[in-house]
């Protein structure tokens, strides 16, 4: 009880309770984890499940019944009859799901290398850096394409499908981890230099439980804002790379496919299979940047 | 004394409104400085003497402001004025030096272009004849060569050197007031005591009043006339140098006096005072002091004291001496009880 | 005469300040180099306080950098109760480390914030295997409550504490591995004065208690002057003087000593007219030939800007000047002579 209330009292928590857009965009994007997450009990259909597909019910403007049932389609249906509303909620699980696992691969390298780099120093870091820069200076969905498509070059047919997702976290993971080093290596070249590590040392504490034990958990609050961001950033790069048929398998779609089905239907009239899950996909990056941006400043005692 | 003081700062409250509330970094500090006259102020940081210059300045940092009392130079009010006339008044009447020299120069211009900029705002000179005061007065701070060196930029001098051009740059504009904010720590100590040489003798020259802020008492010791100690944001003394030093009156300075190590005393045993100086947000009710005071008494836990005035002109804000004037004065010029006494 | 704890023979350090190989390449330019340490000498005895005095870039600070081992020498050695410390590894290494520690400047550095104050002080207990479970904080409350703390203060992070307290900590942290030997590379210099007094009181009564001996680095004269019963003074580098404390600061032998203890400002109030201090300390990449203090000398000659002085013996020590070799005994009257 004590501690929530230390915690409910912190300058975080406080600076949170005092920042409207902070307190949507966290509602925002709790309540998207959140559907996501339960999609399964949530969502009226289950739109994989080719039993309850009829194509009867295909193109049905958001809010007509069911041609079966007769129960409402709150946001109508594409063309195979699948509810909106459900394949938004089963595609943002998807693309949820795809963008923790590429930041938190993202994250764990550049923790990794950063530490390595700012560490060590000397040749080690000039290389890592320098390649660091080479990535940097392509676009990273560039990079993430190339991965992916030198990566799909490897993998029998047979298996692509199992392992696409697999794949695109990989691609997307690889594409972003250079800020995270970046970052990591900056504050761990200024923590090796305090004099708590100099102490760490005079006893003669083995280097790498230095980095873990007295380093790692003082580089480690920049890190969790640009994963925040990243968060944002890799949500995106799904949806482009599932937008430009490259992603995700069209089986298991994620909002990117769903918007990339949706694009064929906006001038013949049917707007809603676009609109909707591009608005999904809007709230959710929107809302984690907003986040981000917020704990940023919250972090930042200069901005305060 | 019909000339009004250079400085008279009277009742000065600063505060930072922070979110557990308003924090008071300096409560009803007051103190004149006369013309030609060097007042140094000495406290622990923290103490509130670099705020006490960055109030009068108009420089305070923001969320922190002056909430209460009035600075006036030479019987100009100043703690009101806009940014602008601030800025003018800072330019022409109040130099200033700061720890780091480079926080005053601009890297990007040359010191002549600083100097001679700054000389114009204030006289209407010819470009010519004010860069010949600009040598001119580089040659007097001690910068050899000063023809040749006014055209370097200020990375090309050493620390010391360019302490010496700040210097310069703070009385180019003949100002009434400077205000040197620990202007020798950052250096090391045979350029210090240069430094302060030459900030005793250049403003003794030019008829500047100094207002000297620094940690060090040594330094005061050898530059200041006066002293005034900052407690917790409060004044706790101030009088005459020598008398500060070699009898302190208030407790804090007692025991302040008696912990620092000297080259003559060989003493086994510093004198030290227990405990901290209480951060703004525990500051005790009473004497901000009580806490620590080994002669603390009832009334000090409750009643704040205000300057007393002492004999020889001093001032110190202690219950203890309240009590005794009232005693031998047999209730009759009792200061207690009365509001604050105007400063000298 | 017995053996001292730490010996230092001909210790250099120079540090490679070129600019990286491939501007080198482009732009041109020569490697360069700053030496920071050169032939120092350094004796220092059981359960005395020998005090390393200098302004910046004197190599003070790298000194005691090379004597902990953070910071290897680029030649001479280090020897540490008749062993020698480079070329001794493992175990061995391990045994002579605990006997010695280190004190730092900044409290507010020396002390990782992520780390509650005990798991602080037991790191060297742990690292040393000295103590298991409940022992460790047992040992750890006794350790808090030696340097002025509670034992209950171990369960808080160093944010909670004043820069004297957390000066306290570290000098727990130091005393847990049950030391001979502490280097304290300036601990007061950035605390306040009435705190100065209450860690300087601190460090003399654990001295007196455990029978500790120090290695003092400080710029403060003053605090020197307080703590140290033999004193060496630097200058760009090299050693230029070392006596016993007293001595020192009555007749000091060096013409920089003298200086350094003109240019103190002092709450004496003597109005002593002081010799006018002269000049700043040259640039250490590029340091005048022969003696480095000669520019600013008021007793120098020829031969000092040319040649290095070597140390001399004087009254209770060494000074490396060849105005104190041709005349021992100074006929300028030292501080105390100014002062009466």
């Amino acid at each position: 009880m004590d501690r929530l209330a230390r915690i409910w009292d912190s300058d975080v928590a406080w600076s949170f309770r005092h920042s409207p857009i902070a307190i949507v965009a966290a509602v925002v994007a709790l309540g998207t984890i959140f559907a996501a997450v339960f999609a399964p009990w949530l969502a009226p259909y289950n739109p994989f499940d080719p039993a309850s597909l009829n194509l009867m019910n295909g193109f049905t403007p958001p809010g007509t019944p069911n041609a079966v049932t007769g129960q409402a389609f709150v946001l109508g249906t594409d063309h195979q009859g699948r509810d909106i509303l459900s394949t938004i909620l089963y595609g943002a699980r998807i693309s949820l799901f795809v963008g923790f696992a590429a930041v938190i691969f993202a994250m764990v390298l550049g923790i990794a290398l950063g530490l390595l780099a700012g560490w060590r120093g000397g040749w080690v870091d000039s290389l890592l850096m320098r390649i660091a820069d080479v990535q940097l200076s392509f676009p990273s969905i560039l990079i993430a394409l190339l991965i992916f498509g030198v990566a799909r070059g490897f993998i029998p047919a047979g298996m692509r499908e199992q392992v696409a997702i697999w794949v695109l976290i990989v691609s997307i993971g690889l594409s972003d981890w250079v800020q995270y080093a970046r970052v990591v290596r900056g504050a761990t070249m200024v923590e090796k230099g305090r004099e708590y590590v100099q102490a760490a040392r005079v006893i003669g504490v083995h280097p790498v439980r230095i980095v873990l034990r007295h380093i790692l958990p003082n580089v480690i609050g920049p890190v969790l804002v640009i994963a925040t961001i990243g968060l944002a950033l890799a949500i995106i790069a799904e949806a482009t790379l599932s937008f430009l048929g490259v992603g995700v398998p069209p089986t298991q779609p994620s909002l990117g496919t769903l918007i990339r089905i949706g694009q064929q239907f906006l001038f013949s009239g049917e707007w809603w299979i676009l609109v909707f899950p591009s608005v999904a996909l809007l709230a959710l990056a929107l809302s984690v940047n907003l986040l981000g941006d917020w704990l940023r400043d919250a972090l930042n005692p200069r901005l305060r | 004394m019909t000339e009004p003081p250079v400085l008279s700062v009277r009742d000065l409250i600063v505060e930072f409104p922070t979110r557990r509330g308003t924090l008071r970094a300096l409560d009803r500090i007051s103190f004149n400085i006369r013309k030609g006259e060097v007042l140094g102020m000495v406290g622990e940081s923290g103490a509130g003497k670099s705020l006490t210059g960055a109030a009068i300045i108009g420089l305070l940092e923001p969320p922190g402001r002056i909430a209460g009392g009035e600075v006036h130079l030479r019987g100009d009010r100043i703690d009101s004025l806009s940014p602008e006339a601030m800025r003018k008044v800072r330019g022409r009447r109040i130099g200033m030096v700061f720890q780091d020299p480079l926080t005053s120069l601009n890297p990007l211009y040359t010191v002549a272009q600083q100097l001679v900029e700054t000389i114009r705002t204030h006289d209407d000179v010819t470009e010519a004849a004010a860069r010949a005061r600009a040598i001119a007065l580089l040659d007097r701070v001690g910068i050899p060569a000063a023809a040749r060196r006014i055209d370097d930029y200020p990375h090309h001098f050493s620390g010391g050197m360019r302490q010496r051009v700040v210097i310069a740059l703070a009385l180019c504009a003949e100002p009434e007031l400077v205000i040197a904010d620990e202007p020798t720590t950052a250096l090391d100590v045979s350029v210090q005591a240069q430094i302060i040489d030459l900030i005793k003798e250049i403003c003794a020259e030019r008829g500047a009043s100094v207002l000297l802020i620094t940690h060090d008492m040594g330094v005061i010791a050898e530059t200041a006339d006066r002293v005034a100690v900052l407690y917790a944001g409060r004044l706790a003394e101030l009088g005459p140098v020598r008398d500060v030093i070699t009898a302190a009156e208030h407790p804090y300075t007692q025991g302040l006096m008696g912990s620092i190590p000297t080259l003559t005393l060989e003493s086994t045993r510093l004198v030290q005072i227990p405990g901290a100086m209480p951060r703004l947000n525990e500051i005790p009710t009473g004497c901000a002091f009580n806490p620590r005071c080994q002669q603390v008494f009832a009334r000090c836990r409750t009643e704040r004291p205000s300057p007393i005035e002492r004999p020889g002109g001093r001032q110190v804000a202690c219950w203890l001496l309240s009590e005794t004037t009232a005693e031998e004065a047999h209730g009759g010029t009792a200061l207690e009880g009365r509001g604050p006494l105007p400063a000298l | 005469m017995e053996e001292p704890l730490l010996k230092v023979e001909g210790l250099c350090r120079r540090f490679d300040i070129s600019r990286p190989w491939l501007n080198r390449v482009l732009e041109g330019g020569e490697r360069q180099f700053l030496t920071a340490v050169a032939d120092v000498d350094i004796a220092i005895n059981r359960g005395e306080t020998f005090a390393l005095v200098g302004e910046s870039g004197s190599g003070k600070s790298t000194i005691a950098r090379m004597i902990v081992g953070l910071l290897a020498p680029t030649s001479g050695q280090i020897i540490f109760d008749g062993t020698r410390l480079d070329g001794t590894d493992g175990s061995k290494m391990r045994a002579l480390r605990k006997r010695f520690q280190m004190i730092f400047q900044d409290p507010f550095a020396s002390l990782n914030p992520r780390w509650r104050v005990g798991d602080i002080i037991a790191e060297p207990i742990h690292r040393f295997g000295l103590l298991k479970g409940v022992a460790v904080s047992h040992r750890v409350g006794e350790l808090l409550d030696t340097v002025g703390l509670s034992a209950g203060d171990a369960d808080k992070f160093p944010h909670e504490f004043s820069g004297g307290q957390r000066q306290r900590i570290a000098i727990a942290r130091a005393l847990s591995s049950k030391p001979q030997f502490i280097v304290c590379d300036e601990p007061t210099s950035a605390l306040d004065v009435s705190v100065q007094a209450q860690i300087l009181n601190l460090m003399r009564d654990l001295q007196d208690e455990m029978g500790l001996t120090y290695l003092f680095i400080s710029h403060d004269l003053s605090v020197v002057r307080h703590m140290a019963t033999r004193i060496g003074v630097l200058y760009l580098g090299r050693l230029v003087e070392t006596a016993e404390s007293k001595t020192l600061f009555r007749s000091p032998d060096h013409p920089y000593t003298r200086m350094l203890l003109d240019a103190v400002p002092d709450l004496e109030l003597s109005g002593r007219r002081r010799q006018q201090v002269d000049g700043e300390i040259p640039n250490p990449i590029d340091p005048p030939p022969g003696c480095a203090f000669h520019p600013r000398c008021p007793r120098v000659m020829d031969r000092c800007r040319i040649e290095v002085p070597k140390p001399v013996p004087t009254a209770s020590g060494a000074a490396a000047c060849f105005a104190v070799e041709s005349v021992p005994s100074p006929a300028l009257g030292g501080l105390a002579k100014v002062r009466s």
